[in-house]
């Protein structure tokens, strides 16, 4: 009974309290690249992947509600702000780079980021999802506060949107590795570019602990696609939707 | 240390004002990266260290970062279900096509110069 009783105040406090989730968090985290490592650094084997999947299986058999998880993991998530800002720095550094490939990169960012739209609403059309599911879809491949206002403004499910974004980016950072070596892209900057652009800011996590140039390019093609989406694809669908 | 953290934090800040002031469709810390590189630039030479130690310890864990918004995916399992199919296709097929499709576009504008191997 008072042994009942202790367990159940320990519980008030670990679900009221920030700690549990925020450690719980870092402890996946730190399994997850333990696990990437185990598997050689195999891609297929995304450390963020693994860390979700942890947490997800410990909140389902406790039966935490997500709130009470972001309650705590929002520490964690407020510092995407800061990291997206400490991209300015690979960015500074490949510069010369950078500058040098200005027209190509201008090019294949606008062709990659309509591509990146056009085959997702193909495949929504083509396999009869509902309009709402189609408008969630198109702006999947940008960072995600970008992805769901632009969703809202044509008609899809923000909340749908945000998960719709993660995935593919889960997609991208764990199996573009695979779609650029059977496309034969080898130059650091083409693979860079490609994933920033179709895979935002979980492709860029991969890219910048793979190499510095791709990195660099991958967080300058997240930026520039977000940029690119939300001033294009709005216009864009209105300009389908009224013809 | 404490100065780099404020640093990163006022341009995120400034990004987030300007953002919201002019009405720009961009998150505010992507402004905030511009900001912070126009900072560098202007400055030029090399970036200080302590910037540096910061903004690597960030982009190392990166992934970390992300763990949050992952596990929010379980909120929305039910609309993802509802459809499984083009979503799916969309998520993957369409993804990786974007990726191979935008690489090989780019690698074919960079030319055969000055391209590092993998």
């Amino acid at each position: 009974m008072r042994e009942g009783e202790a367990l159940a105040t320990l519980w008030v406090y670990l679900s009221a309290d920030p700690l549990a989730a925020l450690t719980a968090t870092l402890l996946a985290w730190l399994a997850g690249l333990r696990v990437h490592e185990a598997a050689r650094g195999n891609p297929i084997v995304n450390p963020v992947l693994v860390a979700v999947l942890l947490i997800v299986a410990v909140l389902l058999a406790a039966g935490i509600p997500y709130a009470d998880y972001f309650e705590g993991a929002q520490f964690v998530h407020f510092l995407l702000g800061p990291a997206t800002v400490a991209l300015a720095l690979p960015l500074y550094r490949q510069w010369s780079l950078v500058r040098g490939s200005a027209v190509a990169i201008l090019v294949s960012l606008a062709a990659g980021s309509a591509f990146a739209v056009a085959s997702a609403v193909a495949l929504g059309v083509a396999f009869g999802a509902p309009l709402s599911v189609i408008a969630s879809l198109a702006p999947k491949s940008v960072t995600t506060p970008v992805a769901m206002g632009v969703a809202e403004e044509i008609g899809g499910l923000p909340g749908l949107t945000a998960a719709i974004v993660i995935l593919s980016g889960i997609v991208g950072a764990s199996l573009g590795t695979l779609a650029l070596n059977l496309a034969r892209v080898r130059d650091w900057r083409a693979r860079g570019l490609a994933i920033g652009t179709a895979a935002h800011g979980i492709g860029t996590a991969r890219a910048l602990v793979v190499n510095e140039t791709a990195g660099a390019f991958s967080g300058l093609a997240m930026g520039l696609n977000a940029l690119a989406t939300a001033l294009a694809l709005p216009l864009v669908w209105r300009l389908f939707a009224s013809g | 240390m404490i100065g780099a953290v404020a640093l990163l934090l006022c341009c995120q800040f400034a990004g987030e004002l300007v953002v919201r002031a002019a009405g720009l469709p961009l998150p505010g810390p992507v402004l905030g990266m511009a900001i912070l590189f126009g900072i560098l630039l202007a400055r030029g030479g090399e970036p200080p260290a302590a910037l540096v130690t910061v903004a690597d310890g960030l982009l190392r864990n990166l992934g970390l970062l992300f763990i949050p918004a992952g596990v929010g995916v379980i909120v929305h399992i039910g609309l993802l279900a509802e459809a499984i199919v083009p979503v799916a296709l969309a998520v993957s097929v369409g993804t990786l096509a974007a990726i191979a499709v935008t690489g090989k576009l780019m690698q074919a504008l960079l030319g055969r110069t000055g391209s590092e191997r993998r």
